[in-house]
């Protein structure tokens, strides 16, 4: 493994941000801002990764086992609800964008320009 | 007593929701008394965690948790007065909101009372964990709430735009804050922000810990909205019902700075020693152009509340200043400083909300003499003004005055001082225009960009316009934070027992030793700074600054039309261009968020390693 989840994570987070720069549709923004966070879910688990390692459930294996470190899943699993969270606040935002403006391109939403 | 530790941020977490729960069915009187009750608790509670961390700070671990041999296994709250009193500050502006909701809005639902405390949750349990992921979590959820917030006229166009904008931007920089706890907990196999600097102490300032620095550093920038990571800022403070931006100007976007000095002098200031001159270089560097560019961008609105957020965004630029200055005394100045402005700007936000309440429009030129009707308004603004612009002996003036003095202390850096002159009399000049032309009626009444005035019409809510009376303690809300403002700095011992406090704060080796070895740390002795006759003549040269530049805003005209047509044409380009970067457009802001997250970040790789 080595090197290589952190390489893919640094992908996902530039790909993503590309994505809501680029994107001309809302929905598209969001989903983009999902692909950001997965680079930190690859982070974080790639930090704990050890080869050759059991998942650390602790209750039915011999306790000399080797484990993956189970700090870091703890984190992904914070980090999964705040995803939750995010995505479904923006989503329901976008639709009602859609209700009001009639369109979801950012193009289109300009009520601010200044 | 050491349970009671945990509260702050327990009450607010439950009653949040049980009013979101309730709130459909319950009458709103008691939205009103369970909300306002709660807030007032919590801020009750934190004055008490102040007293007691008074003598020496202390850490409560969580489900008795405590470290092993200096190993952090738990999740601890570390309270020391610095964080407490912020977490109580935080507390008395969102009670001070809510009071004023009371009588701002006709109708309102549980939801948004509910939606408030799980903000204060968020910003209290921001201000006291001691643990590094944890400080992300709590920075996420004020963050949710205040998206939810920001969005609560959702029937109307542009809150759903600013929204989107504050939303978006601030996701993507919690999520590279979620990266670098990652590669710090890599590092260091700690999430206590005391073990990770204990850990780091005595360790170089390698890439991986830099790219961790860089990344937190400009994630919690991002709410602190320097500049270039600012765009959502305006937004949302222009759309956000008035209760809402007084949090988010008062105390949210301060909390991002709070968060900085704090992971710097934690964490990083271990490694970082020999890069010291550096990371001041850099980071002043960012504070002079967020204030410059906000203080511009401040004078060129005519919509109040966006104006109210450009000055925000410059008052920010002078309190990285302070903190990057490194110092103590600038860091006493900065916390000093977040107070004055904190409830000043609170104050003001206040008054443009009776403005909004009134007249339905929040636009400086449609609003031209009909202030006249509400003169007691006219007069909060007017001093709210003058606080802004830092005018002696008062509090916002104590702030300034310690920042000059870190300033100066450091060679290299006095000039920093007309930058704040510059920043006080120019964001303060501009609140007096506002004053002047609203409540007095003086200058012109048709302005540039007559388009813009639609962009200032709001209702507080859905079928009232405007209407004929202003409730009195709309009025009496902001006069009582003013008077705060009046009076703190110069309540005798106020401002040395903050130098202290601020100076156990940035006690870099101190603070493992009482978090994790629970050491009782004595505060340390410091020589009170004095303020001197200089600094009383830099505060009058801002508050006469502020009146010149209120006066050019308002019968400037003459003057600025017999300049030479080209510099006229030239200048007006120049704005223009400014101006436009503000665009509202999403992958706009994103773009100069990744370019000024690469820019910095690759300058601190090669100025730091």
């Amino acid at each position: 493994m080595g090197f290589l989840p952190f390489a893919v994570a640094v992908w996902l987070f530039v790909i993503g941000l590309w994505g809501v720069v680029s994107s001309r549709n809302l929905v598209r923004t969001v989903l983009c801002l999902t692909v950001v966070q997965s680079s930190t879910y690859l982070v974080l688990l790639g930090v704990g990764y050890r080869t050759g390692a059991m998942a650390p459930i602790v209750a039915d294996i011999p306790s000399t086992s080797k484990l993956v470190d189970p700090i870091v899943q703890v984190l992904v699993l914070t980090d999964v609800v705040i995803e939750a969270t995010i995505t479904a606040l923006l989503l329901a935002l976008v639709v009602q964008a859609h209700k009001r403006f009639g369109s979801i391109d950012p193009e289109d939403l300009r009520p601010l320009r200044d | 007593m050491s349970h009671l530790s945990a509260l702050p941020v327990l009450v607010p977490f439950l009653a949040g929701p049980l009013l979101v729960a309730v709130g459909f069915f319950a009458p709103r009187w008691f939205d009103d008394s369970l909300a306002t009750l709660a807030a007032l608790a919590v801020t009750t509670l934190c004055v008490l965690l102040a007293v007691h961390a008074a003598p020496h700070p202390y850490a409560y671990w969580m489900g008795g948790w405590r470290p092993q041999h200096g190993v952090a296994i738990g999740i601890s709250l570390s309270i020391d007065v610095t964080g407490a009193g912020l977490a109580a500050f935080a507390g008395v502006l969102v009670t001070a909101a809510l009071v004023y909701s009371l009588r701002y809005f006709d109708a309102i639902e549980g939801l948004f009372h509910g939606l408030m405390l799980l903000f204060m949750a968020g910003m209290v349990g921001f201000a006291l964990t001691g643990d590094l992921f944890n400080l992300v979590v709590f920075f996420e959820v004020m963050s949710a709430a205040a998206f939810a917030l920001t969005a609560y006229r959702i029937e109307e166009r542009a809150p759903i735009q600013g929204a989107l904008n504050f939303a978006i931007t601030n996701s993507i920089a919690g999520y590279a804050m979620f990266i670098a706890v990652g590669l710090l907990y890599a590092r260091t196999g700690a999430l206590n922000m005391a073990q990770i600097g204990a850990a780091l102490s005595s360790h170089h300032a390698d890439p991986l810990v830099i790219v961790a620095m860089t990344l937190l550093f400009l994630g919690f920038l991002t709410k602190a909205a320097a500049v270039p990571l600012h765009f959502w800022l305006a937004d949302a403070h222009a759309v956000a019902p008035v209760p809402v931006c007084v949090l988010f100007s008062g105390v949210m976007v301060e909390l991002g700075v709070y968060a900085v000095a704090r992971l710097y002098w934690v964490v990083f200031a271990g490694p970082l020693a020999p890069h010291a001159a550096a990371v001041r270089a850099i980071f002043v560097g960012l504070g002079v152009v967020t204030a410059l560019l906000g203080a511009a961008m401040c004078f060129l609105q005519r919509h109040i509340k966006r104006l109210l957020a450009f000055s925000t965004i410059s008052h920010v630029g002078m309190l990285l200043c302070g903190v990057a200055l490194l110092s103590g005394q600038g860091l006493s100045g900065v916390a000093v400083y977040v107070v004055g402005h904190g409830l000043t700007k609170a104050a003001l936000f206040m008054c443009a909300g009776v403005l909004l309440h009134r007249f339905a429009t929040i636009d400086e030129y449609e609003l031209h003499g009909r202030g006249r009707e509400v003169p007691v308004v006219g007069g909060l603004m007017a001093v709210g003004a003058l606080l802004l612009a830092g005018i002696p002996p008062f509090t916002t003036f104590m702030g300034k005055s310690l920042l000059e003095a870190a300033s100066s202390a450091l060679p290299g850096y006095g000039w920093l001082i007309a930058v704040y002159i510059v920043v006080s009399a120019m964001t303060g000049g501009a609140v007096l225009r506002v004053a002047g032309r609203v409540f007095l009626g003086w200058g012109p009444a048709e302005g540039p960009h007559p388009e813009q005035a639609r962009a200032a019409q709001e209702r507080v809510d859905e079928e009232r316009g405007p209407r004929g009376h202003t409730p009195v303690l709309m009025v009496l809300v902001p006069a009582l934070l003013l008077v705060g403002v009046l009076v703190l700095g110069l309540i005798p011992g106020a401002v040395p027992g903050t130098e202290r406090y601020v100076h156990q704060f940035v006690a870099h080796g101190n603070y493992p030793a009482w978090v994790l070895h629970g050491a009782r740390v004595a505060l340390p002795h410091v020589a009170p700074s004095h303020i001197s006759a200089e600094d009383y003549a830099y505060g009058a040269i801002s508050a006469v600054g502020a009146v010149l530049a209120a006066g050019l805003g308002l019968f400037g005209r003459p003057l600025r039309e017999s300049l030479p047509a080209r510099l006229r044409r030239s200048g007006q380009n120049a704005v223009g261009v400014v101006r436009g970067l503000h665009n509202g457009h999403i992958g706009d802001y994103i773009a100069w968020w990744s370019a000024g997250v690469s820019l910095i970040g690759g300058i601190c790789l090669i100025a730091l390693h």
